[in-house]
């Protein structure tokens, strides 16, 4: 078993931006992440991308190439193709990737799981044919593959953006139905002043507003009753506005309702979490440098509340200088510049948060609309279940198995909160969350048996 | 329909989905490729044999399960394909005699 100073978990910008630092620390630090290349989803085949690619996605895309080099020259052992199962107290990592299983201890972890996207209930979203909207930015951003029968619905700045890039890359979706409900505007309109300590976000954003316009990709705003139809596979969307109701065709639908923290490995160490009404999901608990409730655990990149990939990355490095300073080094000239720089760069979530609240249709799922995609639960049978006396999701997951199937829980567990909470009439922390339990990924067996003695004195590379 | 945008440079190879040989470039998922050869239907769920598709296509939601050279409940979306793997959708829950 190997010993680390720092171990880290995830490989986008937060994960390498940390490693970096910690490296340049002069610890020992080693970095698993589940692809085979860094960059994580939004940096993802950075090192890949020719120019063509790059041009395609943008600016902001490309910049991550430059962390991929300096993190690919760091002296951090990288291991990626391996998943992370699990993170006990004593700071104890297993893990599993293609040489086997294997076990190390760190003295400080630095959890950089990234973001996913929020659940989207919505009638027929079981579909085949029925993405997120984050799906079909990773099959242009990975592959190169775009669909010409494609219709985004939801709300969010990365419906805007797929749907810009995909015009960009000729194919245009045949529409953006948006969700967000009248009002929102007028509810972000405080945080504007605020946005605009981040101008370029909000200039990047406009732009991507007007291209979509010229392209006369066709925007429709407030729908309501939104649903995916289709017998085997997607066929069309419908949905109403102002008491119309509308249908386009579509064998691609890409939903998209924001990204939340992906709150797996946080939860299985225990450490505090709290619920956070702006950005509506529960975030770790974390001091000032991205330290959880738990003494060296430590948080950063959209993992810790999202903030996206600048703010990723000037969280990776905090923390990283916030260990180094632990152990007697100087940082804290530096920490406070790197501070500064992420309180300018967070100052468009506010306006974006309010302007972009995820709707009540699928946070308050119809009774017949699926909610465990994997068990096949619905929301009326949790409402039943809390009648019949389920205080949480986890007598919830006794009653149903809801949680149960092979994504543990990751995509239903915020809504299966939600659903709880509303029929409850009580705030989602009082509610609280699925109980995660090692192994956070499904294991085979010879993955478990393969760690006992084989896992001692294991060439890590 | 996914079509791909660019003509590349990068290398071809051929695997086999249900019997059939489908094209694919070095680096393509599993899923990628398989949404590009149109095939939308990777498995039926263990529940009520509803067919599902890729879905979050970065390793979260498990709905693209299909069985890789006789291993079942592989992702298609971390999978890279390789020369003449051969792929096969998963219906139902996997049984232990078929591994």
């Amino acid at each position: 078993m190997s010993a680390y100073d720092v171990a880290i978990i995830g490989a986008g910008p937060a994960g390498m931006a940390a490693a970096v630092e910690a490296s340049r620390a002069g610890f020992s630090v080693v970095v698993f992440d589940e692809q085979d290349a860094p960059g994580g989803q939004i940096y993802r085949a950075i090192e890949r991308a020719d120019a063509g690619r790059l041009a395609l996605m943008g600016e902001d895309y490309a910049t991550g190439r430059a962390l991929a080099e300096a993190f690919r020259t760091s002296s951090a052992v990288y291991m990626p193709g391996t998943i992370v199962w699990n993170v006990d107290a004593s700071l104890r990592i297993n893990y599993s990737g293609a040489t086997g299983s294997g076990e190390v201890t760190a003295g400080s972890v630095i959890i950089a799981t990234g973001a996913m996207e929020r659940a989207t209930p919505l009638p027929g979203w079981t579909l085949p044919g029925v993405m997120t909207a984050g799906a079909l930015q990773i099959l242009l951003k990975a592959h190169g593959l775009v669909s010409d029968d494609t219709v985004l619905v939801g709300c969010g700045p990365l419906l805007f953006l797929v749907a810009q890039q995909m015009t960009e890359a000729g194919s245009p979706p045949r529409a953006v139905v948006e969700t967000a409900a009248p009002g929102a505007l007028r509810r972000a309109l405080p945080h504007f002043f605020g946005a605009l300590r981040a101008p370029a976000y909000l200039r990047k954003g406009l732009a991507m507003i007007r291209q979509l316009a010229r392209a006369g990709v066709p925007v429709y705003r407030h729908a309501q009753a939104v649903a995916i139809e289709g017998r085997e596979a997607a066929e069309a969307v419908s949905f109403t506005i102002k008491g119309q109701r509308h249908r386009i065709s579509a064998g691609t639908v890409g939903l998209h309702q924001g990204v939340i923290p992906n709150q797996q490995i946080t939860r299985l160490l225990g450490c505090e979490q709290d619920w956070s009404a702006s950005q509506r999901c529960f975030v770790p608990r974390l001091d000032p440098f991205g330290e959880t409730s738990i003494q060296n655990v430590y948080v950063t990149g959209d993992g810790a509340g999202i903030g996206g990939a600048v703010s990723a990355a000037l969280g990776g490095r905090l923390a990283a200088l916030r260990i180094a300073a632990r152990a007697g080094k100087a940082t804290t000239g530096e920490a406070r510049s790197v501070m500064a720089r992420l309180a300018r760069d967070r100052a468009i979530r506010p306006f974006l948060e309010a302007l972009y609240a995820p709707s009540d249709e699928v946070l308050m799922p119809a009774d017949d609309t699926l909610v465990c995609r994997c068990e096949e639960v619905t929301a009326g049978q949790i409402r039943e279940a809390v009648a019949l006396g389920a205080p949480g999701p986890n007598q919830a997951k006794a009653f149903l198995r809801c949680g149960m199937g092979p994504c543990q829980g990751r995509i239903c567990g915020p809504v299966v909160t939600e659903v709880i909470a509303a029929a409850r009439r009580t705030r989602q922390d009082a509610v609280g969350y699925y109980r995660i339990r090692p192994p956070l990924k499904p294991l085979s067996v010879a993955e478990i048996a393969g760690l006992a003695p084989a896992a001692e004195g294991q060439p890590l590379d | 329909m996914f079509k791909r945008i660019a003509t590349s440079r990068k290398a071809r190879l051929s695997f086999d989905f249900e019997g059939h040989r489908l094209e694919a470039e070095d680096g393509d998922t599993v899923a990628a490729a398989l949404l590009l050869a149109g095939e939308r239907v990777l498995r039926s769920t263990a529940v009520s044999a509803s067919e599902r598709g890729p879905f979050c296509l970065m390793g979260v939601c498990f709905e693209c399960l299909v069985e890789i050279d006789g291993i079942p409940n592989r992702q298609a979306c971390m999978v890279k394909v390789l020369p003449d793997m051969r792929v096969r959708r998963q219906r139902g829950a996997a049984r232990v005699g078929s591994i």
